[in-house]
């Protein structure tokens, strides 16, 4: 069962929130409530993944030049290497599945507690808003419900720094909704995330999204 | 220099999609250029100019260079290590010509009608956002392109099964074509049977399993061509079809279906199907752990025709059981298949040492590596965690896509193009071993460099198919992009300069015209005879 619980405390100098901190069970956990934060890691983690690669392949480029004993009988290395692969494939995602908030809020959507919900409409390349703005309060579980009228459009939130927070496809003739918990204070920009034609190039509102609260003073903490 | 003259006509149609695909490949470059000098300097030009430039920009990249290249390659190949002879020298003339047809005529598309859907074509898009002039020309030149991907296929499999030459029966050599006796071998050594030698050689295994995709992709995106013509023609008699029989998530299921089999057929299969190539032609070995390798494409036919879902993670109304089972637990064994024929070709090079460095594996090991950044990040953004930030961005189409194409795809087909190149033209030499080598660094830099830039700006949230302001937060990677990408550009006149230059400009043009005989030449025959 997912819930939201607060933590008071002097941590608001932890603006990253990938963190690894003492829960109430006082056990140990990774707690991620920011997309941003994880791409953060996925940047060091890529860089050095490609760096690792160039590194092999050009070591092989050498080793293969020169003369040197062979293994013939390397079958062990071989299933080994293909068990690795297995393991690493199916094990990225049941690591996000259990450490990225958002992929077990998208999945049990139906099943959320939501605090506040948005009905938003797409036609004629442009967003039809309830409101001029929509104000979300802090640590509030969002549901966005987003229909088009005709064509297949994208449905995404971006911060200031134009980095995006989640996306979503509107696709014509069905229910498109996602649920989004904010937990920073800020203003963000929609924005179309799928292309639909020239005409939908200035499918931006910037601007529109204000999440605001009570002084953020705390930590959120996802627990599962 | 090349005398066209004494050339083969299996060389020389070999050659003639050779040539047309390098050509395709200089205008698809130079359309990415101007695409990346567009995302640094918005001025470049209009939007509707930019996304039909975006829209022909894979096509030319896909059709016309990658699958001209492919096919001319196979064509070549699959008689002559079946020591058998092609099934029809006609239809593979046929198909050069309908394939660069169709490919120009999709370029004119966007070039003189703005068409500008893209290659994903969401419906209706395609039928409601563009004039019908543009819908028609598109949907021909595609039909076009499909109906030549068609011919190839049926020549390829008639080429495999006919009897002409051989009596091998036809069973047998199904069950080998589709690596049945791979399961059968392992089994049997599992057992402590002897096993059999298989009657087809491995890159044939991987060249007919390939086409099997091949011609089904070709078979739902011609089929959704015509959907387009239809459409077009009911448009100009001034009563549109209704867009609403068609529905969305329905032909998104679809269309994705179709096109990752492009992915998943031709670039992962025939891409190992040409590393088993190469392996064996540079170490002179039989490849390691064959009968593996050969079961492996039997499992990717499954796997490739069940991963499509990774395309729609970010589709809400699609099943999530879909999502999970197709777009993440199916798609990660592209994982494995790939990973193992990574292991097969790497060990068989490293078992036969010590080699000489020659274009052929230095390009082969740069194919490789472009697969092993590629792939895995394409399994990163098949993930619903990642794919809710990732989908759409400057991450797929650059640290996976761009990586795959032209890093993976690209360098393989370079290191095919250079071991083929004197079988193809008898014996010519490359001039310039300078110019090899450096078309093989700044290519390699250059292709890693651009993909990693956009896999970056990926990272933060950039778009791919979003024309954003001046000074957007991206620039710094764009710019990264843009330099990188000029590597590239220089690579290929590079490439080019040293073919023409060793071919030379009559043997250039005499591969696609019979010129009439060098009086020069001649006299030289007579005293060399004399």
């Amino acid at each position: 069962m997912l819930g939201v619980s607060w933590t008071s405390g002097s941590l608001d100098r932890l603006s990253a929130t990938l963190l690894i901190r003492a829960a109430a069970c006082e056990s140990w956990r990774l707690i991620v409530t920011d997309s941003a934060d994880i791409f953060a890691l996925m940047k060091v983690v890529y860089l050095s993944y490609t760096l690792i690669a160039i590194s092999f392949i050009g070591y092989f480029s050498l080793r293969v030049t020169r003369a040197g004993p062979t293994n013939p009988g390397a079958k062990k290395a071989f299933y080994t290497w293909v068990t690795c692969l297995v393991c690493l494939g199916v094990g990225i995602h049941v690591l996000t599945f259990n450490k990225v908030p958002w992929v077990k809020w998208d999945l049990t959507r139906d099943k959320q507690q939501i605090d506040q919900e948005f009905e938003i409409a797409m036609a004629e390349h442009e967003f039809l808003l309830p409101s001029p703005k929509l104000d979300i309060g802090i640590g509030n579980m969002v549901r966005f419900n987003v229909t088009s009228a005709d064509l297949t459009y994208g449905f995404g939130v971006f911060r200031e720094d134009g980095s995006m927070m989640f996306q979503m496809q509107v696709v014509p003739g069905h229910d498109n909704d996602l649920v989004w918990l904010f937990d920073k204070p800020g203003t963000y920009t929609i924005r179309s995330t799928e292309y639909s034609g020239p005409r939908g190039e200035g499918l931006v509102m910037e601007d529109v999204v204000i999440v605001s609260g009570p002084k953020y003073e705390s930590l959120v903490a996802v627990e599962f | 220099m090349l005398d066209a003259s004494r050339l083969t006509p299996l060389q020389r149609v070999a050659l003639r999609f050779a040539v047309i695909s390098l050509l395709f490949y200089g205008l698809c470059i130079m359309e990415g250029m101007i695409m990346r000098g567009h995302q640094i300097d918005f001025d470049l030009m209009e939007a509707d100019h930019y996304f039909a430039l975006m829209g022909a920009h894979p096509m030319v990249g896909i059709f016309g260079s990658s699958f001209m290249l492919v096919f001319g390659a196979f064509y070549f190949l699959v008689p002559t290590l079946m020591k058998k002879s092609l099934y029809s020298q006609k239809l593979a003339e046929i198909n050069w010509m309908t394939m660069a047809a169709g490919v120009l005529t999709v370029w004119l598309a966007g070039f003189l009608f703005r068409y500008g859907a893209l290659y994903t074509n969401y419906w209706p898009l395609p039928v409601t956002e563009f004039k019908p002039i543009a819908l028609l020309v598109f949907a021909t030149g595609n039909i076009m392109i499909m109906t030549g991907v068609v011919i190839f296929c049926y020549n390829i499999f008639a080429t495999v099964f006919h009897r002409r030459d051989t009596e091998e029966p036809v069973g047998p050599l199904l069950m080998s074509a589709v690596g049945i006796d791979g399961f059968v071998n392992i089994y049997r050594r599992w057992r402590g049977k002897k096993v059999e030698e298989p009657l087809m050689p491995l890159p044939l295994v991987a060249i007919f399993r390939g086409t099997i995709d091949t011609l089904l992709d070709a078979v739902v995106l011609g089929g959704i061509s015509i959907v387009f013509l239809i459409h077009a023609v009911y448009i100009f008699t001034g009563e549109p079809l209704p867009t609403d029989w068609f529905d969305a998530l329905v032909y998104k299921n679809i269309y994705w279906w179709g096109l990752d089999l492009i992915a998943d057929g031709l670039v992962l299969i025939y891409v190992a199907g040409t590393w088993y190539l190469l392996a064996g032609l540079i170490s002179g070995r039989k490849l390691y752990m064959e009968n593996v390798a050969r079961a492996a494409l039997l499992v990717e036919l499954v796997v490739s025709w069940n991963v499509w879902a990774h395309h729609l993670l970010a589709d809400q109304a699609q099943w999530n059981w879909m999502k999970i089972l197709s777009g993440e637990m199916v798609t990660a064994f592209e994982l494995v298949t790939s990973g193992i024929a990574i292991f097969v070709t790497l060990k068989t090079l490293h078992d036969a040492r010590p080699l000489k460095m020659t274009p052929q594996l230095k390009f082969l090991l740069g194919g490789i590596l472009g697969f092993s950044l590629g792939v895995p990040a394409g399994v990163i953004q098949a993930d619903l965690g990642m794919n809710r930030i990732l989908h759409n961005t400057q991450w797929v189409i650059g640290a996976h896509a761009h990586m795959q194409l032209l890093v993976g795809l690209g360098m393989t087909l370079y290191a095919a193009l250079y071991a083929l190149f004197p079988m193809l033209t008898n014996d010519t030499q490359l001039k310039s071993k300078f110019l090899t080598s450096f078309h093989f660094w700044a290519h390699l830099i250059g292709g890693i460099g651009m993909s990693v830039c956009m896999g970056f700006a990926g990272m933060d949230g950039m778009l791919r198919r979003t024309i954003y302001g001046a000074e957007h937060p991206f620039e710094l990677e764009m710019i990264g992009a843009a330099f990188f990408g000029s590597l590239m550009v220089v690579a290929y006149l590079a490439m080019m300069y040293n073919i023409i230059n060793s071919i030379g400009i009559r043997g250039l043009v005499g591969i696609f015209i019979n010129l009439p005989s060098d009086q020069g030449q001649e006299g030289d025959e007579v005293v060399a005879t004399a």
